[in-house]
């Protein structure tokens, strides 16, 4: 079942300067983005900094409003519904931030900050509400040691935990996970996967995965899409994007990551320049200053995203374009 | 790697802070050996020392809240700790440079970047402007950036973070260091640009021939980039070796979950994970600053702290369970026959 839909989702931002406040500049941040989220699936939204993927989780949980495109919640479109369906469907979608310290309140004690959502959205009080916050707590692995403390007397693993269980808190179908594990390290991250990984098989949790870590995404996602500066230039399963990338970009992304393996040496491949201003996006396929394969087309067509097998592409090369042969991928890097 | 020049080497340092709850032990006997046209990296996870090390090196630390109680620093042969600061500040920036994490906080912002580098070379060669601005050209062509009036005269707000970076290195090497500290590098980067900058790191030492620490908790920037790794945890390295012996064969208990907790090619259900959480380093656990967390955890690991093993071709290990591993391995090598 398609739990969240969202279709040709544009993001603009107009920009103000100086001391007219007038500009005519507009930042594309998200542009004609469609994308599903299957009811206990995770999608992963990957890319660099400023490519979109934070703002396309913000229009998803009606943070912004988006400037086209629609979003539909179990087929109520968000933008159109009532204000009480709208909340009745948006108490099922929760977030967790990726900075934990700055996403609870230091004022609040673990039991208020679980309680909140409960008090707001439920009948629940008393014996029942503290008997809901204990068991929530216990499922993101903490106890009722922990109940009365704020949270600086917490690592940031444990706020992240902390975090977790308040979103859990009203039952929701879909959690957005944005960049959960980037300011952790390595040893509490894995603990955190594990942790997201064990609620999801338990409660049918879909996710929105949103991190540039593609190790991480891998480990996590049954699909990814790849955004490049506010389009996705490739989406479908996880397993056939990372065995067989097809966009360059997907490519180049997936080669610049340094593998921890020391054997699969010099599998780093560096991807030419930095990306371009959204204010004035590249004509065409937004990649192609930075594409070894472009082609004149590439400079003026903005390439649809077509289906090449189950995946979705948003390419000029044609679609049996072996990129990876064509460059060298990491399995070529291997057997050199 | 045993022919090679020790460049610097750092001996049993340790070293506390002052705080206001008491003596941090920050450092537990840190040794390490850098040599010649070598990258060294010091990996580990946030607070373990590996910048501590760094800034303890350059004689960087303030002084009287860090407090160096013990140990030598040498670079060739002269001892960095008994060195006045004025002697120190001639030796960086000419001899040993660092770069820092975070770009645009390592420049500062009202000086055109020209200007700041020319500042470096100037101090360090008492040379004219002209032949300054000679030199610092050449340090931006060294790391890849157009060498032009345009780039000196730009400021670094101008710059986007890979070529804030790349600003940094050329200040750094623009005297000709022999030594670069690098801490975090490629952090504040998004990958496309860290490798860049990563591969400018390699070249860096196989055109100029600039010797590396290179500072990091990502394993994979690690693997990618250094000859040598040393892997720190809770102030103390608990493994030192050529990368691939420490990374392919670690011996280290601590060294192993690491790897492990590494996402890379793993399902989450199949992660690794430590037990128990990083000590405070107020009050670290005694002996083996591991053991509590250690799952070999052997009697003697809390009494007494482990001595660096050798295990291999320049693999040296501080571990009791390591130790005891490698004596039975060699003892059924001389009985099997």
């Amino acid at each position: 079942m398609t739990l969240l839909r969202v279709d040709d989702l544009c993001v603009h931002f107009r920009i103000r300067r100086g001391l007219s406040k007038r500009s005519d500049d507009i930042v594309h941040a998200v542009d004609n983005v469609s994308l599903q989220v299957e009811a206990g699936h995770t999608l992963a939204l990957v890319g660099e900094s400023g490519c979109g993927k934070t703002t396309v989780a913000r229009a998803v949980l009606q943070l912004i409003k988006p400037t086209s495109g629609t979003i539909h919640f179990r087929d109520v479109d968000l933008a159109a519904a009532k204000a009480r369906a709208r909340r009745a469907a948006l108490s099922d979608v929760q977030v967790v931030f990726q900075d934990p310290y700055s996403s609870l309140n230091p004022r609040m004690t673990v039991h208020d900050l679980v309680a909140e959502p409960l008090r707001v959205h439920s009948r629940l009080s008393g014996r029942e509400l503290e008997r809901r916050v204990l068991s929530l707590l216990e499922m993101v692995g903490l106890g009722t040691q922990h109940l009365w403390r704020r949270s600086h007397e917490f690592s940031g693993g444990q706020c992240q935990r902390i975090a977790i269980a308040r979103a859990l808190a009203l039952e929701p179908r879909l959690v957005v996970l944005d960049e959960p594990t980037s300011a952790l390290d390595v040893s509490v991250q894995a603990r955190i996967l594990k942790l997201l990984d064990e609620l999801q098989q338990r409660l049918g949790l879909a996710y929105l995965f949103i991190a540039h870590d593609l190790a991480v995404v891998e480990s996590m996602s049954h699909s990814v899409a790849v955004m490049y500066l506010g389009h996705i230039v490739e989406r479908g399963p996880a397993a056939e994007v990372f065995e067989d990338p097809r966009h360059p970009y997907t490519l180049a992304l997936l080669s610049s990551a340094p593998s921890p393996d020391p054997e699969t040496g010099g599998a780093m491949r560096v991807l030419e320049g930095d990306v371009p201003s959204a204010i004035r996006p590249p004509a065409g396929c937004r990649f192609h200053p930075r594409c070894r394969f472009r082609m004149d087309i590439c400079t003026r067509e903005y390439p649809t995203p077509h289906a090449v097998g189950g995946r979705q592409v948003a390419c000029h090369l044609p679609d049996d374009f072996d990129a990876g042969a064509a460059g060298s991928t990491r399995e070529r890097h291997d057997a050199a | 790697m045993s022919a090679a020049v020790e460049l610097l080497t750092v001996r049993d340092l340790k070293l506390q802070f002052r705080s206001m709850r008491g003596l941090v032990k920050a450092l537990d006997g840190v040794s390490l050996t850098l040599h010649e046209r070598e990258i060294l990296g010091l990996v580990g996870e946030s607070g373990c020392g590996k910048t501590i090390t760094g800034l303890a090196i350059l004689g960087l630390l303030q002084r009287p809240q860090a407090e160096i109680t013990q140990g030598e620093i040498r670079y060739r042969s002269e001892d960095l700790l008994t060195k006045t600061d004025r002697q120190l500040r001639a030796l960086r920036g000419k001899e040993i440079s660092m770069v820092f994490q975070d770009p645009l906080a390592s420049l500062n912002p009202v000086f055109q970047v020209g200007h700041k580098i020319e500042d470096v070379v100037r101090q360090h060669k008492g040379v004219s402007r002209k032949d300054a601005k000679e030199t610092t050209l050449q340090a931006l062509a060294a790391v890849g950036l157009p060498p032009t009036d345009d780039t000196l005269k730009r400021y670094p707000h101008q710059f986007s973070g890979g070529m804030r970076q790349r600003v940094c290195m050329a200040m750094a090497l623009a005297c000709g260091s022999p030594l670069l500290i690098a801490d975090e590098p490629t952090t504040a980067l998004d990958v496309t640009i860290q490798a860049q900058i990563l591969h400018l790191l390699l070249r860096l030492r196989d055109e100029l021939g600039v010797a590396q620490i290179i500072i990091t908790h990502n394993v994979g920037v690690a693997a990618q980039t250094c000859d040598r790794l040393a892997v720190m945890y809770a102030g103390t390295v608990v493994e030192e070796g050529p990368t691939a012996a420490v990374l392919k064969h670690p011996r280290h208990p601590y060294t192993v979950a690491l790897y492990q907790c590494l996402p890379h090619g793993r399902k989450a259900a199949d992660l690794r994970t430590i037990t128990g959480t990083v000590p405070d380093l107020i009050d670290p656990p005694s002996g083996c600053r591991f053991h509590p967390r250690c799952e070999h955890a052997l009697d003697i690991c809390p009494q007494q702290k482990p001595q660096p093993l050798r295990v291999g071709e320049c693999h040296w290990v501080s571990c009791f369970w390591a130790a005891a591993q490698s004596a039975a391995a060699d003892h059924d090598l001389r009985v099997a026959p």
